[in-house]
């Protein structure tokens, strides 16, 4: 199910600003890969035009490719809403649908493409809540409104939205960076989980999580403000954490800016 | 010797300028006190004052008008038959008229309008959504006789039709689309990002976003925009003036014929002496405050109890 991707020099830009630039880069099936660096150095917008949400901004727009499995998804004839269905996200602050229960706003993304069959819904709502560890909690409430859980299991109930429609990828910008130590175990158990069955890109400001659940990490980096983001390094996790390459990285993984 | 020392043995003792809080301790300086008084004192004033006329036109109203409104026959009966001196008769050709027609409007503008804001909100950019916006600001300060003289000189001057309930709705229209289409505008603003970027993010077009995501997070606050516009325009006098004169029986056409309303029946008889008359006359009225205030409560209501 889960797929290859890989960017071919991609440069993002907000209108006539290069805001990420010339990024090549390759993400294996079945892995997490992690984003990392300093603030502004442009990982969320690049994660952002994986699946072609970038352009959902007027001004943003994107030159290069961006290959899933061999499919350039920025080739002419591609569909953005196609690409989306098969390349998930999940956002940094929990936003289920505030009219909607919790089956529907797990339902949504099947039933607003135009799944009705209710038994195929009711199928997939409980895959996703049980793939998502939310299951147990919320077995017995699964009509009560979706704003009315804790931030660590709105969260994950997001993430059982995302996983419903069944997509190739999972990108998760940020995703625990509004949550409590506890819920963010919960995620990240989640995602060592989830990387059976789904290709994961995540970006995250925390290092140490970088280093805990990803497998391979990529380390962006900001010239200075007002000038592009490069990707400057990208390795095995491990390798990436005890002897990386560049001397930026080594920088910014002991701390010595960030 | 303890090491911690209290606040009361090793600061000076408090009201003396030099205290270990410094000027924290001491209270608001006597002119700050008296400005605070002053400007209360203002305030409160002016609140009084600006409830004096409307307490006053209440009790008036309803003083005047109640004994008419507490007889069934006033909500059953029209007034056909009924010459000037006589009691009896009562209002409901005219809250009918008035029902039908901002019914009417109502059907017309809130497509209309909700449609507008969101071309607005989600889609306009550029020289073309400016210029929607300066038209929807121009018609929100139309005097309402302006409006109805266009939709005369369009419906009976241009078109040759006659004097029909239904012109009065039009000109009402064009009174209602602006402000529907600015409170809309706000409610849809409200609705956060995050909503339309999750939707997107599931791979749902954006107008299956707006119809099925933005508008129901937004509903409520729509809905009483609508209403409290509708409680606007079912006050407007000048088109019923102008477009629809009076008559004194029931008439549920709304393309032939004269229709009454509330605002006529008031017009009517508001230069009649007789006590009959008068009664009417201020029945009437109660009786269109008291719509209104109906509309504006419900769309209050649902603004509280309709909130996610």
């Amino acid at each position: 199910m889960a797929k290859r991707i890989d960017v071919k020099d991609l440069n993002v830009y907000y209108g006539d600003f290069r805001a990420v630039e010339g990024v090549t880069l390759g993400i294996d099936a079945r892995s997490v890969t992690a984003f990392i660096g300093p603030s502004g150095c442009g990982k969320s917008t690049f994660l952002r035009t994986l699946n072609r949400m970038h352009e959902v901004l007027p001004i943003g727009r994107v030159e290069g490719q961006v290959l899933l499995d061999g499919v350039d998804l920025y080739d002419k004839n591609v569909d953005p809403v196609a690409v989306r269905r098969t390349i998930g996200m999940v956002f940094q602050r929990p936003n289920p649908f505030p009219t909607m229960s919790i089956f529907d706003n797990v339902a949504a993304g099947l039933r607003l493409n135009g799944t009705k069959n209710k038994a195929e819904l009711t199928e997939a709502v409980e895959r996703s809540l049980q793939g998502a560890n939310l299951w147990n909690e919320v077995k017995d409430r699964l009509d009560k409104p979706g704003a009315g859980l804790s931030g660590g299991q709105q969260q994950r109930l997001c993430i059982a939205r995302a996983i419903a429609v069944r997509p190739q990828v999972l990108l998760m910008d940020e995703p625990c960076s509004a949550l409590d130590p506890i819920s963010t175990l919960a995620i990240e158990d989640l995602i060592s989980e989830l990387k059976n069955d789904y290709t994961i890109v995540i970006v995250t400001h925390n290092m140490q999580q970088a280093a805990r659940v990803s497998d391979r990490t990529a380390f962006f980096n900001i010239a200075g403000t007002g000038k592009p983001g490069r990707l400057i390094e990208i390795d095995d996790t491990p390798t990436m954490f005890s002897s990386p390459r560049e001397k930026a990285t080594e920088d910014y993984i002991s701390g010595r800016f960030g | 010797m303890s090491a911690v020392t209290s606040l009361s043995e090793s600061a000076v003792p408090a009201g003396s300028g030099e205290s270990a809080l410094g000027d924290l301790s001491s209270p608001a300086s006597a002119s700050r006190r008296a400005k605070d008084r002053t400007a209360t004192i203002a305030m409160h004033s002016a609140f009084v004052l600006a409830l004096v006329p409307l307490v006053w036109i209440l009790w008036t109203v309803i003083s005047h008008g109640y004994r008419m409104l507490l007889t069934s026959q006033w909500w059953m009966n029209s007034q056909r038959g009924v010459t000037v001196r006589d009691f009896g008769g009562g209002a409901y050709h005219a809250i009918i008229g008035t029902l039908l027609q901002a019914g009417v409007t109502a059907v017309i503008s809130v497509p209309i309008g909700i449609l507008t804001a969101i071309y607005l909100v989600e889609y306009g950019r550029g020289v073309a959504a400016r210029a929607v916006s300066f038209m929807v600001d121009v018609l929100t300060g139309i005097p309402s006789i302006v409006a109805a003289l266009t939709i005369y000189a369009l419906w009976i001057s241009t078109f040759g039709l006659s004097r029909v309930g239904f012109a009065v709705s039009l000109a009402l229209v064009l009174l209602m689309v602006p402000t529907i289409v600015r409170s809309t505008e706000e409610m849809l603003k409200l609705v956060p990002n995050e909503l339309r970027e999750a939707s997107y993010a599931l791979g749902v077009p954006k107008w299956k976003t707006i119809m099925r995501i933005v508008l129901p997070t937004a509903f409520s606050g729509i809905l009483t925009g609508v209403l409290l516009g509708l409680a606007r325009v079912m006050g407007e006098t000048a088109p019923l003036l102008i477009l629809g004169p009076y008559t004194k029986s029931i008439n549920f056409d709304l393309f032939s014929g004269n229709m009454a309303s509330l605002p006529t029946m008031i017009n009517q008889d508001r230069t009649e002496f007789l006590d009959a008359a008068v009664q009417r006359t201020w029945g009437a009225a109660l009786t269109l405050i008291l719509v209104v205030m109906l509309l504006n409560l419900a769309g209050r209501l649902i603004a509280r109890f309709g909130k996610v």
